[in-house]
């Protein structure tokens, strides 16, 4: 890649431009592939002008420590799933009912004000806007929108239900709770929708024998919804 | 330099990224939690935990209590409800067993959790005093009394987060059950949706409406607008509608009780 990009240099301004966009393209998907597969391609752009970030197409970002960290978390993954229904909503897939459309767009809302609950609550302290990544998802194919919708839902309730221990604030815990429920009755009715009247709305895949859903640690979040955003969250000291 | 080849070779390798990210990140994800859940999920581990943790702690005693008792009564519920002839459609019948299931799981985990300190299953009356007299003949009130008390746990579990928060490993579990509670709520709420056409009823809990009447204390204060001390009304352009379905309000101990009351006989 480096090798491609370099013998540019002495090319024209625009030639330059078009090449750089794509190779960074190309080196986010590439990046997001390396980590789910535990591949290479990381370390071998860690070098020269790949480090050079483009503005609105990802950006370094912390979310923090203590509760603080905890709820900029929160705010991460609220503002992926606004944004992933904002989509849904705006280019329904093909054949959506108005009984799912009825659906999604109240599940859209719910996250749109929890969302915004969060950057309001947290201020100056809030991480900025992100830049989602959804090139991976059909928008058109209703399977792949309902699939990924159910993987947003899961990995939130994992998500909110491994932090609960990490906050300091009884307040807080109890807002996380009032978040996390309707995160699940979200995620119960996508998965319904995928599979009617089927045991899948708490299905053995996602409950184990104990009855109990998945508690999930915010470095293994992040690294499963990496592949959804353009920036690059660090999360550390989350709850610490 | 071809500048066109080189973007179209691009193309052709982002092509097929997009697929393998995302069967990639999904497969990383299972797998990550998969290994986890795998890793203390025999039920003596748990309950090793959980009871080292309690000689710590008199009030997680006393929440886990509080929760196998409203287990015990979801548990007994469901084990009538699939057992009564002529009473769930069979179309339905997946997602009462798969209910039943977990409170079943839940009881035991509890017990098994609590050991000597577990307190003993009370007797129940399912009717209500009479209120839900046909509440094992009649699939409407069957559904009805599955939402509503779906909707009591999800509640009850929520208003003892705080009390837990000392008790970190507590904490999670009752948060993890606590989300299944509102899985189940949420199917029961739809279900009630569809047996009495009531297209108003959805899965997330609007304003403090009732699904019942008899059972407007498991809704009251649902239509808080008020959170982390702020107004929410207008947020974002959203309805109130919105706003109240958006966040899940706890209920305390007292209020729990006194809702499930007419259920304990003794």
């Amino acid at each position: 890649m480096n090798k491609i990009m370099k013998s540019h240099t002495d090319s024209g301004k625009q030639e330059e431009k078009v090449t750089s966009v794509v190779n960074r393209r190309l080196f986010l998907r590439s990046a997001g592939l390396a980590t789910s597969m535990g591949a290479i391609v990381l370390s071998a752009c860690k070098d020269d002008d790949m480090g050079t970030v483009i503005p609105g197409t990802g950006d370094a970002v912390e979310l923090g420590k203590g509760d603080i960290g905890v709820l900029n978390y929160a705010y991460a993954l609220e503002q992926l799933e606004a944004a992933f229904y904002t989509q849904v909503i705006a280019t329904p897939y093909t054949g959506m009912t108005d009984a799912e459309k009825t659906i999604l767009t109240d599940i859209r809302d719910h996250e749109i004000i929890h969302r915004e609950f969060f950057k309001t609550a947290l201020g100056t302290n809030a991480i900025k806007g992100l830049t989602p990544n959804f090139a991976a998802i059909d928008f058109t194919s209703r399977t792949a929108v309902l699939g990924a919708a159910k993987l947003f839902e899961d990995t939130g309730v994992a998500a909110y239900n491994g932090a609960g221990k990490l906050i300091k604030s009884t307040d807080y815990l109890l807002l996380a709770g009032k978040i996390v429920s309707v995160e699940a009755r979200h995620a119960s009715t996508i998965r319904d929708l995928l599979n009617p009247k089927s045991a899948d709305f708490a299905g053995d895949d996602i409950i184990n024998a104990d009855g109990f859903d998945k508690a999930v640690a915010p470095a293994d979040i992040l690294a499963a919804v990496k592949g959804y955003v353009k920036d690059t969250i660090t999360g550390a000291s989350v709850g610490k | 330099m071809d500048i066109f080849k080189i973007i179209d070779d691009f193309q052709k390798i982002d092509g097929d990224a997009a697929g393998r990210l995302q069967y990639a990140t999904r497969r990383h994800f299972m797998n990550r939690i998969g290994s986890k859940v795998a890793s203390v999920a025999i039920p003596s581990i748990f309950a090793t935990v959980v009871n080292k943790a309690f000689a710590q702690s008199a009030a997680a005693v006393d929440v886990l209590n509080y929760a196998l008792t409203l287990e015990y009564l979801e548990d007994e519920f469901y084990k009538a409800g699939n057992a009564a002839a002529n009473l769930i459609p069979a179309s339905d019948k997946a997602i009462f067993t798969t209910i039943g299931k977990h409170e079943t799981a839940h009881v035991a985990f509890l017990v098994k959790a609590l050991g000597t300190a577990a307190i003993k299953k009370p007797t129940f009356d399912l009717t209500y005093k009479g209120a839900f007299a046909d509440v094992l003949t009649n699939y409407k009130t069957f559904v009805a009394v599955s939402a509503a008390l779906e909707d009591t746990g999800v509640r009850a579990y929520k208003g003892q987060a705080g009390v837990l928060i000392a008790d970190p490993q507590i904490l999670e579990y009752a948060l993890q059950v606590h989300s299944v509670e509102a899985r189940h709520a949420a199917i029961a709420r739809r279900l009630f949706a569809v047996v009495n056409s009531s297209a108003a009823t959805k899965a997330w809990i609007t304003g403090k409406e009732a699904l019942i009447a008899a059972v407007q204390p498991i809704y009251d204060g649902e239509d808080n607008m008020t959170q982390g001390g702020v107004n929410l009304k207008g947020l974002a352009s959203k309805s109130d509608a919105a706003v109240t379905e958006a966040f899940d309000e706890p209920l305390t101990k007292a209020a729990v009780l006194a809702i499930a009351g007419p259920f304990i006989k003794a």
